[in-house]
């Protein structure tokens, strides 16, 4: 498991959360991004880094997969995919809804 | 590179849609007892109750009579929205407006009709008894006639066929000759109140799917004020209001449940996608496909929605033989291709779909759609249809 953030690149955020870790993991993977997803700052524009409609699909599936939850239709917007910080907090979201809903249910 | 595919509108929540909060919420505990009202075949009490808390059975009420005045397009969002959830509490949704709209299009200024109007704007439940034993499905003829008391009121007795969740309702909106010397198409529309009303019930409804309407036969006996007839007679109100409204309606929960189906089709596609990342599923084409007709669907249930607000005050073309002919095209197409759609569904979802119960199940609303040309016959409509083609053809 990659634990290592730069910590010139993203001075804010030293220690990303697990969420945001998944969240760059898949952007590594799939994203196909001109610049290491481990570097990119939690605010830049991913579009601008070369991240394509067709593979934020693969991206989201992947972040889905990883933290077993499901993004909601109403969270399915490009704002969503902007940055780095976006998605991990609409990931964050569901993760919180998803344990909601297993605590319902249990 | 734009993200259309990331652009697609909730369902329910298109910007500017006063009701979608409202039907969302509803939908909500209508989904939640969805399968027990399917298994049980009972009322949708709960969500009954949450529409009448959350004013969609007063949402057509006009604004000069108290009301929101919600017009058929905004019912067509709210029904599919229901749709989706639960098509037995969206039928009844549908139903409602169906007759609810009759009282004021058609019900003329008496106390009797005022009164029921001020009643549906403050959430009360209207259910309809169209059909009649002996007369073979046709709401346009009646053997039950409305007689004179010697008190000054009216008395009706009918023996129906069904009358959904009447047992329910608020209100009982009849169909009766008349007068007992009036011919069979010369009809009428009478409100009949529970209290006015006794129903003695002769079969029960136990069906294949839309199970929750609970359209049980009935004997129905009723007396009520002569001022509780609605002014226009039933040959106007169904052409202008009950018949297209219902059509439009109906068929938009038609494309809730195909849409619910399409969604589940989705959630497995997406599964599959999440197992092999970075290829495309096999079943993504025929999901891309399924969208391809529900799309259609949508478009022409919306846009018949639009076309009815753009001439409901206009008897002429609403009477036209090329509305007929659109309106009934409306409802024999939709049924047609919601049963195709949840099968294609299914396909995609396969044995999970197949499953009686689970979150992809599409048992519920396979059997749920097949009701769709069955009630009201599509052959009867076809039937109707002949002659009207013979003089008209399809609006352009």
């Amino acid at each position: 498991m990659p634990h290592d953030p730069n910590p010139v690149a993203v001075p804010s955020d030293p220690v990303p959360s697990p969420v945001e870790q998944a969240v760059r993991r898949a952007l590594a993977a799939h994203g196909r991004l001109a610049v290491d997803a481990a570097d990119v700052a939690s605010t830049a524009d991913l579009a601008a880094l070369g991240l394509t409609s067709h593979a934020t699909v693969t991206v989201m599936l992947a972040v889905e997969d990883e933290l077993d939850v499901e993004f909601p239709d109403a969270a399915l917007t490009r704002s969503t995919f902007a940055t780095v910080g976006s998605i991990a907090a609409v990931a964050a979201a569901a993760v919180a809804t998803q344990h909601v809903a297993v605590g319902v249910s249990a | 590179m734009s993200a259309p595919v990331l652009e697609r509108p909730v369902p329910g929540t298109v910007d500017g849609d006063r009701f979608a909060t409202r039907a969302a919420a509803v939908a909500a505990v209508a989904a939640e007892h969805a399968d027990a009202v399917d298994r049980e075949a009972r009322p949708p009490r709960e969500a009954i109750a949450a529409m009448k808390a959350h004013g969609l059975l007063a949402a057509a009420v006009p604004v000069h009579l108290g009301g929101e005045g919600a017009t058929v397009a905004e019912l067509s969002r709210i029904a599919t929205t229901l749709g989706a959830a639960c098509a037995a509490t969206a039928m009844v949704f549908a139903m409602h407006h169906g007759q609810a709209m009759a009282l004021w299009r058609h019900g003329g200024p008496s106390d009797g009709v005022a009164r029921v109007v001020d009643a549906v704007r403050d959430g009360a439940l209207v259910a309809s008894s169209t059909t009649e034993r002996g007369i073979g499905g046709d709401a346009r003829r009646s053997t039950c006639a409305i007689e004179a008391t010697p008190s000054g009121r009216v008395r009706l007795h009918k023996d129906a066929p069904v009358i959904s969740y009447a047992t329910e309702a608020d209100a009982l909106f009849v169909t009766a000759r008349r007068s007992p010397d009036a011919a069979p198409s010369d009809q009428r529309l009478v409100v009949c109140l529970p209290e006015d009303t006794t129903l003695v019930q002769t079969s029960t409804w136990d069906t294949l799917g839309l199970r929750g309407t609970c359209s049980h036969g009935w004997v129905l006996d009723a007396e009520t004020d002569a001022d509780r007839v609605l002014r226009d007679d039933y040959a106007t109100i169904s052409a202008q209001t009950v018949l297209p409204v219902s059509h439009v309606l109906w068929a938009s929960v038609w494309l809730g449940i195909a849409a619910d189906a399409a969604d589940r089709a989705r959630r497995t596609v997406r599964k599959q996608a999440r197992a092999s990342l970075g290829s495309t599923p096999p079943g993504a084409l025929r999901l891309a496909e399924l969208l391809v007709d529900l799309q259609g669907l949508a478009d022409a249930v919306r846009h018949a929605a639009a076309r009815y607000d753009a001439v409901a005050d206009d008897p002429d073309t609403l009477g036209s033989a090329g509305y007929a002919l659109a309106a009934n095209a409306l409802k024999v197409g939709a049924s047609e291709r919601v049963t195709d759609l949840v099968t294609k569904a299914l396909r995609i979802v396969g044995i999970a779909g197949y499953a009686a119960s689970g979150p992809t199940s599409l048992a519920r609303h396979l059997r749920d759609a097949h009701g769709a040309a069955v009630m009201v016959s599509n052959d009867r409509l076809l039937h109707n249809d002949a002659e009207l083609a013979i003089m008209a053809g399809v609006l352009l």
